[in-house]
């Protein structure tokens, strides 16, 4: 064989790589011959692909040496080498964050892509793309909107994929090509097509009234395209699927089946048709369509267990199959249809092969595993054991975390299984490098421990934690001793005398905690336990920081109100957590700013809205429009200690009007008064803007807490061209009507968990404690009560009392609050279940106000 | 305490947005190891999925790890869907979001194989590769733009990349060809450019 020249000095056996001891200066020197006349296209092609393979394997280079050989290669266009100019595009895309002034090469890029040399357009349009800036890119616009439309299916692809890139950053250039974006979507050829229709609802994707013009359009004419008919599918949510099940390509089946699987609220009769065909596709001899067929069939049997019975048989055929991926898929889909019979056979198949498969299908298997002991409640033992099994086996922080969650939540699901569940736990933290799983399990501990029948057992756990592990788990640790304390007299002295060796830990935050358990615990007082180490702060943590530096830096005589601070608004909640499918993400463990600390400062930033205090509460959004209206109006409540702002995001979706000054007037129903309105200054089509109204609420009657406004969207119109949003001169005021908004008792009451119930009852104590009786005669089952008595008075439930257990005719649900001004509030609401309900509603608050407030809403 | 893991699931929880929205961006990475797993060439088309280097290579080494000892076609890791082939001494890859179409992803991958054994003339192995690098450059850069798949037939995607094989006895005729063309096209540009 007759190499290059240039490389015959660097072969040395057939097995090596010629690109091995490549450096990056030698190379860099070599790219100096690109500047010798003649051109040799053989040996400068040679050192170009040197330099793409080196930046391929993360070689880092300077701007410096990286715009010294850029410049260079510029002179590469001179030679007519067709890979040499195909390896000159390519160079230019993979220096264009590296080199500066990569726009040097701009009017040669245009020249190949005008030029008559096919090969050259398509990749040329690319490059050129990829280097230019939105002021550059009106320069090339003629050009861009031929090649859209050119009759060379790969020039148009090109142009369609870069103007897609491009949208990102020049949206309002990119969406003059529309029509000729149109036009391509018509084309012969499958690509063009695919790219056309990707490109068109990119650009529409805002424009409800556009897309579904668009897919009624496709819907009748057909695509070539398998590609075009997946983005079909994936577009439309009312798209007669049905009928692309019959289509030739299986890309396309799937695509249609798994859509139906993905709707929501879809029925059995609609599902059955997509469940066959993924029947079908389980005996086929691709894997991976065995895989997109099992791995669908396991989200169906979430919802639909019984839609997917039919398929038994095929799916126990896959769990032999040689792809282990498929086999889980197929075991822990069966573990969801299959009776509870069959559950210990699986249970042992899945064991054999268990320590074959990656982590990712191991937790696949612990989530299979937890929906099943929801079902079939009696086989809790069997699990447990399995699972322990598994916490034993090695596996990486998610299959570990998956696992303890899922014992965590048998737990909590079958109280007599409690013991045996805290029993593993504390076998799995004595070897355990995970602090956050360690952490999380000695919270447990600490609340689930102290009300076992032997909770001395657990404390030796506990404190070799103390003795071996890192300082978040050792402070963890003093945590969940505190509590044992607290709880159980006849353990204090042993947890005062652990304690007291504690003091001396050489961590700060241990020896803190252990000090102020210490004092604490030395009380005995039941209230201070409860206040102190049951149930702990309640603030939203950013608050306490932002409040704490606002009082340092305005130095005062008062002491700081603790009042003053914004609770956390997303408590904990005791609620089990809804098991996700296969590697949806669950929300980050550390909470950033969450939803209300953004509003907040949002607020703040608005001059009028100035001396209002801290944000006590953020409401959900209230729709106060249909869904497919001209305007798109929602609600967002916020609650001040005296005063309420509204805040109003518009979207306006016609594409032919500009809004302006926009406001919605609000007529109160009660004694409320409208101080202050904020209108959004400009609402141009799709972007959607904000407006506010400022609400100051009754202060001579504290106990009108609910109120009707009817509200008015007022505005200026000014007519514009839907293509380049240019808006008339001239406008109109115009008005719509939005549906009413209510305040109710919900909006001044913030959510507070309270882990420890009866300690907060008592805390709180008797001195305002009144009770009533009422009867709920349209309600007919206690879950109904339940979540009436939740919704309405916006309190978090606590103890898990918001799940009525079955067959019971009576129950006791645990509410717990602060009300706006900062009152601690506490309900106790006895149901009894009767023809109809009956229920005895107990309020505990420390201001009296308060108390007559609930029960007057309740009334 | 979570710092190891909280970048992961920052960005898992993005992908998971992106995946609901119909979108062209099928391919988030391609790459081709040998058999000890080393990068021979890779594309990462999601910038926010591996944005360093160490992380990309860490996440090459887990995959090639999880798929280099039973031919399977298909496996998940990392919550990303891979598709791949091994033939002699290496390894194609294709990467999609978990929702991602697999077949979609096959198309990529049969493609990408198909149009490297056309080049490559069947001889799909290491060395052939590299010596040819440059062309399986090329045939990447048509099958897929940036995340969006530009091509899927293998016929189309040779021809648009009109390879010559290295070392064959054609390419050198060529080189000769060129040498005295070059220089002649040369002068002409540069007339043209004054």
């Amino acid at each position: 064989m007759i190499k290059k020249f240039d490389k015959k000095d660097e072969e040395s056996g057939s097995g090596s790589n010629p690109f091995q001891h490549l450096e990056k200066s030698a190379v860099l020197q070599e790219a100096r011959i690109f500047n010798e006349t003649p051109i040799n296209p053989r040996r400068c092609l040679h050192i170009l692909t040197k330099i793409i393979y080196l930046l391929n394997q993360g070689e880092h280079f300077g701007t410096m040496e990286a715009t010294e050989a850029f410049f260079a290669m510029t002179r590469l266009f001179q030679s007519n080498d067709q890979t040499l100019r195909r390896m000159c595009y390519l160079t230019i895309k993979e220096m264009a964050n590296i080199s500066e002034d990569v726009i040097i090469v701009t009017s040669s890029l245009t020249k190949d892509m005008t030029g008559k040399e096919d090969v050259y357009r398509g990749p040329a349009i690319r490059a050129l793309c990829r280097i230019t800036d939105t002021t550059m890119l009106q320069a090339i616009e003629r050009y861009m909107k031929q090649a859209i439309v050119d009759k060379v299916p790969s020039v148009s692809s090109s142009a369609l994929v870069s103007s897609l890139h491009m949208v990102k950053m020049s949206y309002d250039v990119v969406k003059r090509w529309v029509n000729e974006a149109q036009e391509a979507a018509s084309s012969d050829n499958i690509m063009v097509q695919y790219h056309a229709l990707g490109l068109l609802y990119h650009l529409r994707k805002n424009d409800r009234l556009a897309v579904s013009k668009m897919l009624n359009k496709f819907t009748k004419s057909g695509l070539k395209s398998p590609f075009a008919y997946c983005m079909l599918i994936r577009i439309a949510s009312k798209w007669p699927y049905s009928s692309c099940l019959r289509n030739k390509h299986e890309m396309v089946v799937y695509e249609a089946a798994s859509a139906i699987v993905h709707m929501p609220n879809c029925t059995a009769r609609e599902l059955a048709p997509a469940v066959s065909v993924l029947q079908l596709f389980c005996s086929s001899p691709k894997a991976a369509l065995r895989y997109a067929a099992v791995r669908t069939l396991n989200k169906v049997a979430m919802k639909h267990p019984s839609a997917v019975t039919a398929c038994n048989l095929d799916l126990e055929n896959l769990i032999t199959d040689s792809n282990r991926s498929i086999a889980t898929l197929a075991i822990t889909t069966l573990l969801k249809t299959g009776s509870e019979s069959s559950v210990d056979r699986l249970m042992k198949q899945i064991s054999s092969f268990v320590s074959e498969i990656s982590d990712e299908f191991k937790v696949v298997v612990v989530q299979a595993i937890s929906a099943l002991c929801q079902k079939y409640p009696r086989k809790h033992s069997v699990m447990m054991n399995f699972l322990s099994n598994m916490l034993r086996d090695d596996g990486g922080f998610e299959y570990k975390r998956a696992i303890v969650d899922c014992i965590i939540s048998i737990i909590e699901e079958n109280p007599e299984s409690k013991e045996t569940g805290l029993a593993h736990l504390c076998e799995f933290i004595e070897d355990c490098e995970h602090t956050v799983l360690a952490t999380k399990i000695l919270h447990l501990l600490g609340k689930e421990g102290p009300r076992t029948p032997s909770p001395s057992k657990y404390i030796r756990f506990i404190f070799n934690r103390v003795v071996l592990e890192s300082e978040a788990v050792r402070a963890a640790a003093v945590s969940a001793l505190a509590k044992f304390g607290a709880q159980n007299d006849d353990l204090l002295p042993s947890v005062l005398v652990l304690m007291q060796r504690c003091m001396m830990d050489s961590d700060d935050e241990v020896r803190d905690r252990a000090t102020f358990y210490m004092n604490v615990l030395q009380q005995k007082q039941k209230a201070l336990n409860a206040a102190y180490i049951f149930n702990g702060l309640s603030v939203s943590v950013p608050g306490l920081e932002k409040s704490l530096h606002q009082y340092t830096l305005e130095p005062t005589e008062k002491p700081f109100d603790m009042k003053s601070v914004p609770l956390a608004n997303t408590p904990i909640t005791e609620q089990k957590t809804e098991f996700a499918p296969v590697a949806t993400s669950k929300l980050p463990e550390k909470p950033g700013p969450t939803r209300q600390d953004i509003y907040q400062e949002q607020l703040a930033a608005i001059p009028e809205f100035q001396g209002l205090g801290s944000l006590f509460k953020t409401s959900e959004a209230v729709q106060l429009t249909e869904a497919e209206t001209e305007y798109v109006v929602r609600c967002v409540k916020h609650t001040f200690a005296r005063h309420m702002v509204f805040q109003f995001d518009c979207t306006n979706t016609l594409n032919d009007q500009l809004l302006q000054k926009v406001m919605v007037q609000m007529e109160p129903s009660e004694a409320y008064e409208v101080l202050h309105y904020v209108p959004a200054a400009n609402l141009p089509y799709s972007q959607p803007g904000s407006c506010y109204s400022l609400v100051k609420l009754p202060e001579d009657d504290p106990t009108a807490v609910s109120c009707t406004f009817s509200c008015t969207l007022k505005y200026l119109v000014k007519d514009c061209d839907p293509n380049t949003g240019e808006p008339d001169d001239d406008g109109y005021d115009d008005e719509y009507v939005l549906e009413d908004l209510e305040v109710t008792v919900a909006d001044h009451i913030q959510k507070v968990l309270k882990p420890n119930f009866a300690a907060a009852w008592d805390e709180v104590g008797d001195d305002f404690e009144k009770e009533e009786t009422f009867a709920l005669a349209s309600v007919r089952t206690l879950d109904e009560a339940v979540g009436n008595i939740i919704s309405f008075l916006g309190m978090q439930p606590c103890e898990r009392s918001d799940k009525v257990p079955e067959n019971k005719n009576s129950h006791i649900l645990f509410l717990a609050g602060v009300f706006r001004g900062g009152h601690d509030v506490l309900v106790r609401s006895r149901l009894a279940l009767a023809d109809g309900v009956t229920m005895q509603v107990t309020v505990r608050s420390s201001d009296e106000t308060v108390v007559d407030i609930i029960l007057a809403s309740v009334g | 305490m979570t710092a190891q893991t909280c970048p992961r699931q920052h960005q898992r929880t993005t992908m998971e947005i992106a995946s609901l929205e119909p979108s062209l961006y099928t391919v988030k990475a391609v790459f081709i190891l040998d058999n000890d797993g080393n990068r021979l060439l890779s594309k990462y088309y999601d910038t926010e999925l591996y944005p360093s280097m160490k992380e990309q290579k860490n996440f090459e080494k887990n995959v090639f790890n999880k798929t280099h000892k039973a031919d399977n076609e298909i496996a998940f890791v990392e919550g990303m869907t891979i598709v791949y082939k091994c033939s002699i001494d290496l390894f194609f890859y294709v990467v999609g979001s978990a929702q991602e179409n697999e077949l979609m992803l096959m198309a990529v991958l049969n493609c990408l194989f198909e149009s490297l054994s056309q080049i490559l003339r069947k001889d799909v192995e290491r060395r052939c590769l590299l010596d040819n690098i440059d062309g399986v450059f090329l045939v990447v850069d048509e099958i897929i733009d940036g995340g969006v798949i530009l091509e899927s037939d293998p016929q189309q995607v040779i021809q648009k990349v009109n390879y010559r094989l290295d070392g064959s006895e054609q390419a050198y005729g060529f080189d000769l060809f060129d040498y005295i063309i070059g220089n002649i096209d040369g002068q002409t540009d540069r007339r043209q450019c004054a």
